[in-house]
């Protein structure tokens, strides 16, 4: 059954700050096998101008992903999550994330598309700093693929 | 101080080092755990078959990490990455054994920016398989 159309533009609250710690990073950066320094040593991420080590770029989508988790299990929208697939994924920066950041994200449905039998969901989620700045935006387009004849 | 590639010396075309990322099942349990991202189709290969798959497959945003080292490694500064996207076009299929799966990639030039920055265009194989489409970045240059 086709999503309701009614949902796009629809805004769902941030939850509570996620702060970032550095051995989060550094197990993050150990799980992808980067072994840049900039993620695991203050010193040399000082010496790139950062206030403290930096996260790799896609690892602020364990925090977007969790909030799109309110859009995702919201029964309302009443999105089948056992045939979703992650069809593309995109972030744009303003600066990476560091440790001590204390982030929120605001999740945003900004399109809901029915093709083929599949319905495509495009999920925003700003990501701010505590200071109110913007840190990343991440789009998320999830397809839940067409229910089976039965 | 920034990056370590000069803006002034890359031109459209200019080839990155390409780099090839070995991936078996223990990195993806280390990833699930690292991420927060236990989805059983990542390690339970009964669950991963149920649902049609061809066996345990990578989790997407696993790929995605390993792409985009092509470009920080090049740059030196993985914080000069101003915007980056993929689409997932094939799943990485990591086989029950000591070799796993491995994923090269590829990645070039494609514009030239003035602000100071280039759009890379990355190319993701595995198994002969592109893995990844429309995948690029626009990086900060020194």
């Amino acid at each position: 059954m086709a999503l309701d159309q009614s949902f796009v533009g629809r805004t769902y609250p941030p939850t509570e700050p996620y702060e970032v710690g550095r051995e989060k990073i550094r197990e993050f950066a150990q799980a992808v096998g980067d072994t840049s320094p900039v993620y695991t040593d203050v010193e040399a991420a000082k010496a790139l101008g950062y206030a403290d080590v930096i996260a790799p770029p896609t690892f602020v989508f364990s925090l977007t992903f969790r909030e799109a988790g309110q859009v995702i299990e919201d029964p309302q929208l009443g999105l089948d999550y056992s045939r979703v697939v992650h069809g593309d994924q995109k972030f744009a920066y303003t600066r990476p994330v560091r440790a001590g950041d204390r982030l929120t994200v605001t999740s945003v449905i900004e399109a809901i598309k029915s093709m083929a039998g599949n319905d495509i969901l495009d999920i925003r989620g700003e990501v701010h700093d505590e200071a109110g700045e913007h840190v990343v935006t991440a789009w998320t387009k999830l397809v839940a693929r067409a229910a089976e004849e039965g | 101080m920034a990056a370590k590639i000069s803006h002034a010396d890359v031109e459209v075309g200019t080839e990155l080092p390409t780099q090839s990322f070995p991936v078996t099942r223990a990195t993806l349990v280390r990833y699930a755990g690292a991420s927060g991202d236990f989805n059983p189709i990542h390690w339970n290969e009964r669950f991963a078959k149920e649902v049609g798959l061809p066996d345990v497959i990578a989790h997407g945003m696993f790929t995605m990490a390993e792409a985009i080292r092509v470009v920080t490694d090049w740059t030196g500064d993985p914080g000069a990455v101003v915007d980056y996207g993929v689409r997932f076009t094939k799943p990485v299929v990591v086989p029950d054994d000591d070799t796993g799966a491995l994923i090269e990639v590829s990645g070039k030039v494609a514009v030239k920016n003035d602000d100071g920055t280039v759009r890379v265009d990355l190319t993701a194989m595995s198994d002969g398989k592109k893995v990844l489409g429309m995948s690029r970045a626009t990086v900060r240059l020194a």
